[in-house]
């Protein structure tokens, strides 16, 4: 073996190709069957796409880098079923481009954030945590209420989410900035449109607490709203935690 | 600098320029009311001040021909430097954001920052812009010393180090203004990552050209590292940064992957990243310096080549530990288990490999600060590689995910042992690059190590209290059979770990500051003395690789 040795690294191209082989294996087995083995992601009837105005508040999300303290994966583990709720399922991040899991609890886990406080709640707590949470670390983000939403991209956003295999329709993309003012302006005539392409469930509501301006506070507020809320899959089987070690 | 490059070579620099700057034109243009706007307008005005340093030192004479008879160090030079620069202000933000754990109150209420854009900055910063240039600057040392055949050209080397510190810049000014893919360690957006696919390409050609005029006939330990460290993460990035640009005027883009697969594939790079980047690199670094500076050949010939071969092969395997307990199907999350408890062996081999080497000059260890540097990163290595295959074992992950145990195990691997062996590396060929006798200051190298152990271990020991105390207090129970804790009393619980971590930060900043003035005092001696140049070593015959086959 040793011998063998000696002269491959004499080989330029020998040691290239050995590494690219030997380097490839483990990505290959790990990685190619979850695409095709079905038993990886469950299926899920009701599981519906992020609204517009919802993927612009992911992406405010992203763009704060929330995912460096917080992180949307309740593990299979009693205390975190206990204490967040039931377990993540694969099914519910099957649009996420990309996934959000996070690595890190600066803060709790946000997988089951939708609905448990109220938008007030949120938008005070976005402006200065420490008003709602006095020892919070997390910074305030104040300037979300005073910035516009960008919305004239939206339909070039969808378009680029269906490219990569998020079901949405030519209509959704055709009224995506619409959709995401609607969303944001429940007295609106924008608003119905919302309902029709998303679905009854869909929350419209003046996230921000001002329902006539479209900012980025109504996009986050929405987002973290619908965070777990896109399936009821997780909900449905008894959610039985494996014996904690 | 230009004054080293051929006529054709500065013609080609200039059509270089001129592609980069029309690139960055078209993106200033095209995605004039986006980041990616701003980006292309700093692409263009570094194109245009590059085009005039060429045409201003363009009819300066042409180097002699004897410049072959030499090695081409001047690369060398530049990427030390650079990695000195990163590593100062890549660590101050990373203290920085460590001192916002303790103080959230400190963002001024300013966008870029807050904790989540600056973070990003801190490991791009460290990872990228001081251990890439790193790497880079002494893989072109090595590969010229231990081929003994000079790099092939003057200009690729340039290429690929300005090119590449213009990703870093990119990268690190993209999260300032809120433009990231959200991957960890993979932040940079399409039109970053196509650049550096380009740069690094250039840089596995350029090693392949030099090992291929090679005298020597074997290619030295070291050079496999770095080759693993160039190849492995081509395929990395290449796979994890799949992704669909919203349109061409805009820096947003969607991942090819999603949810499940997409997790898997960011954390079969994300581990990756550590092996090839953070290890691989790093071991190619130290097979080379710790036996020249130790005057030791290492120890054995036959454990490089197991250890060698078994990390390439068992760290590839090992990405899912990061997804312990989640949604990923449990056979993948079995398999990155054994694979990372495996993955002890050759890791250790590596580092049992490095501390026999320094048999027989324990002396030097004790006498010369910069061995010593080197000494204690190949201890940490071995520390932080049992804490991690540790770590990777599921019911311990179960205590250890989500919380500081992670970041204090990332630090006693960056600190310890990427920064330790870094510096160690840099206080070496210092002085043999600008041809003086040792260091400036001998004295402010030992302030340095003493500095940069006794930060990490505060770092570390920090990390470890509040990471394992905030597990135990998730999932304590009362006698009722309720959680003993809420989120916020094990946040309280940290206040002040976080104190001393950022404690702990500044010792070893202060440390890297220490370094910096150091090599720059040794640097600008240099070339006051430079008057009476001696001729440079020359291309054939003085070195020889530090290996003994056989053993
Ligand atoms: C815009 C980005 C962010 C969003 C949308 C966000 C959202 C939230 C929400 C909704 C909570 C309350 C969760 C609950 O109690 O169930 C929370 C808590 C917390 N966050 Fe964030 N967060 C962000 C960024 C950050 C960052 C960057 C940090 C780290 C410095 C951080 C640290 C914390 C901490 C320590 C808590 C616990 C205090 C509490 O319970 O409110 N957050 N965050
Ligand atoms: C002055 C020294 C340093 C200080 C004070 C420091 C501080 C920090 C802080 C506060 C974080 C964020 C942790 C969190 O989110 O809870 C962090 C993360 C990180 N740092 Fe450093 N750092 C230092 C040096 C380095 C060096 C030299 C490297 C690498 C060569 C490094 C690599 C990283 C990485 C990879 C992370 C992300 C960890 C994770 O996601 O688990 N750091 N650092």
């Amino acid at each position: 073996m040793f011998g063998f040795h000696y002269r491959l690294e004499r080989k330029t191209i020998g040691m290239v190709l050995g590494i690219i082989g030997v380097a490839s294996i483990g990505g290959i087995v790990e990685i190619a069957p979850l695409f095709t083995i079905h038993q990886t992601v469950e299926a899920a009837p009701d599981m519906r796409v992020y609204t517009p105005l919802e993927l612009a508040g992911r992406n405010i999300y992203i763009r704060e880098g929330c995912y460096a303290c917080h992180s949307q994966m309740i593990r299979t583990l009693r205390d975190e079923v206990e204490r967040y709720g039931p377990y993540s399922l694969a099914v519910e991040s099957k649009y996420d481009h990309p996934m959000l899991w996070g690595s890190k609890r600066t803060g709790p886990d946000l997988a089951r954030l939708g609905e448990k406080y109220s938008d007030d709640w949120h938008v005070a707590h976005m402006i200065n945590p420490r008003d709602v949470v006095p020892e919070s670390v997390m910074p305030a983000y104040a300037f979300l209420a005073r910035t516009e939403l960008r919305t004239d991209d939206l339909g070039k956003h969808l378009k680029a989410q269906r490219a990569v295999g998020v079901p949405y329709t030519d209509a959704m993309i055709a009224n995506a900035p619409a959709d995401a003012y609607g969303q944001a302006s429940p007295d609106s005539p924008a608003a119905e449109g919302v309902v029709e392409r998303y679905g009854k469930a869909t929350m419209v509501r003046a996230f921000d607490g001002k329902p006539n301006d479209l900012t980025e506070m109504d996009a986050l507020v929405a987002y973290l709203q619908i965070l777990g809320r896109l399936t009821d899959a997780a909900h449905k089987p008894v959610a039985s935690a494996e014996k904690q070690p | 600098m230009i004054g080293e490059l051929t006529k054709s070579e500065r013609q080609g620099a200039l059509l270089i320029l001129l592609a980069l700057a029309v690139t960055g034109l078209a993106m200033a243009v095209g995605g004039s009311n986006d980041p990616l706007g701003t980006h292309g307008t700093l692409v263009m005005v570094v194109a245009i001040v590059g085009t005039f340093a060429v045409i201003t030192g363009y009819y300066a004479p042409e180097p002699p021909e004897s410049r072959l008879d030499s090695y081409y160090d001047t690369p060398t030079k530049f990427g030390i430097v650079a990695a000195m620069v990163w590593a100062v202000i890549a660590m101050a933000v990373g203290d920085w954001v460590a001192w916002l754990l303790a103080f959230p109150e400190w963002t001024f209420d300013a966008a870029w920052a807050s904790f989540g854009r600056l973070r990003p900055v801190h490991t791009s910063g460290v990872i990228f812009g001081f251990g890439g240039n790193a790497l880079i600057a002494t893989s072109f040392y090595v590969m010229q010393r231990t081929s003994r055949a000079r790099l092939p050209d003057q200009l690729s080397p340039w290429f690929v180090l300005f090119g590449y510190n213009l990703f870093c810049v990119i990268a690190a000014t993209g999260y300032l203004m809120g433009v990231t893919q959200s991957k960890e360690y993979a932040e940079p957006e399409w039109y970053a990552d196509i650049w550096l696919v380009i740069v690094w390409v250039t840089y596995f050609v350029l090693y392949l050209r030099t090992l291929n005029r090679r005298k020597e006939p074997h290619i030295y330990v070291s050079n496999w590292y770095y080759m693993a460290f160039i190849l492995v993460v081509a395929m990395l990035h290449i796979v994890n940064n799949l992704a669909v640009p919203i349109s061409w005027g805009s820096a947003k883009s969607y991942s090819l992957f999603a949810g499940v697969q997409d997790a898997m594939t960011e954390w079969w790079y994300g581990h990756n990243a550590v092996a090839f980047f953070l290890t691989s690199g790093f071991l190619g670094m130290m097979y080379y310096y710790m036996p020249k500076r130790a005057g030791r050949p290492i120890y054995s010939y036959r454990m490089s080549i197991i250890s060698f071969w078994g990390i390439t092969f068992f760290y590839m395997w090992a990405g899912s530990h990061h997804l312990h307990y989640t949604a990923l199907p449990q056979w993948v999350q079995s398999l990155g288990m054994t694979f990372s408890v495996m993955l002890l062996v050759p890791s250790w081999v590596s580092a049992g490999n490095a501390l026999m080497t320094l048999n027989g000059a324990w002396h030097k260890v004790r006498d010369d600060a910069v061995l010593r540097f080197m000494m204690v990163a190949a201890v940490f290595y071995g520390l932080s590689t049992f804490e991690g295959s540790f770590m990777a074992i599921r019911p311990v992950n179960a205590l250890s995910h989500y919380t500081d145990w992670t970041v204090g195990h990332v630090h006693a691997g960056a600190l310890g042992w990427v920064a330790m062996i870094t510096f160690g590396a840099i206080y070496a060929s210092v002085p043999w690059l600008w041809k003086r006798d040792g260091m400036y200051s001998a004295k402010l190298v030992e302030a340095h190590f003493w500095l940069s152990l006794a930060g990490t271990i505060i770092y570390v020991f920090a990390m470890w209290n509040s990471g394992i105390i905030q597990g135990l207090m998730w999932r304590t129970y009362n006698e009722s059979g309720t959680l003993a804790y809420s989120f916020v009393d094990s946040l309280i619980a940290m206040h002040p770990y976080y104190i001393a971590r950022a404690i702990g930060g500044v010792f070893f900043l202060l440390g890297a500051i220490i370094g910096f003035y150091n090599i720059w005092m040794t640097i600008r001696t240099a070339s006051q003395a430079q008057s009476q140049a001696e001729p440079d070593y020359s291309a054939v015959g003085i070195e020889i690789p530090a290996v003994q086959p056989g053993r």
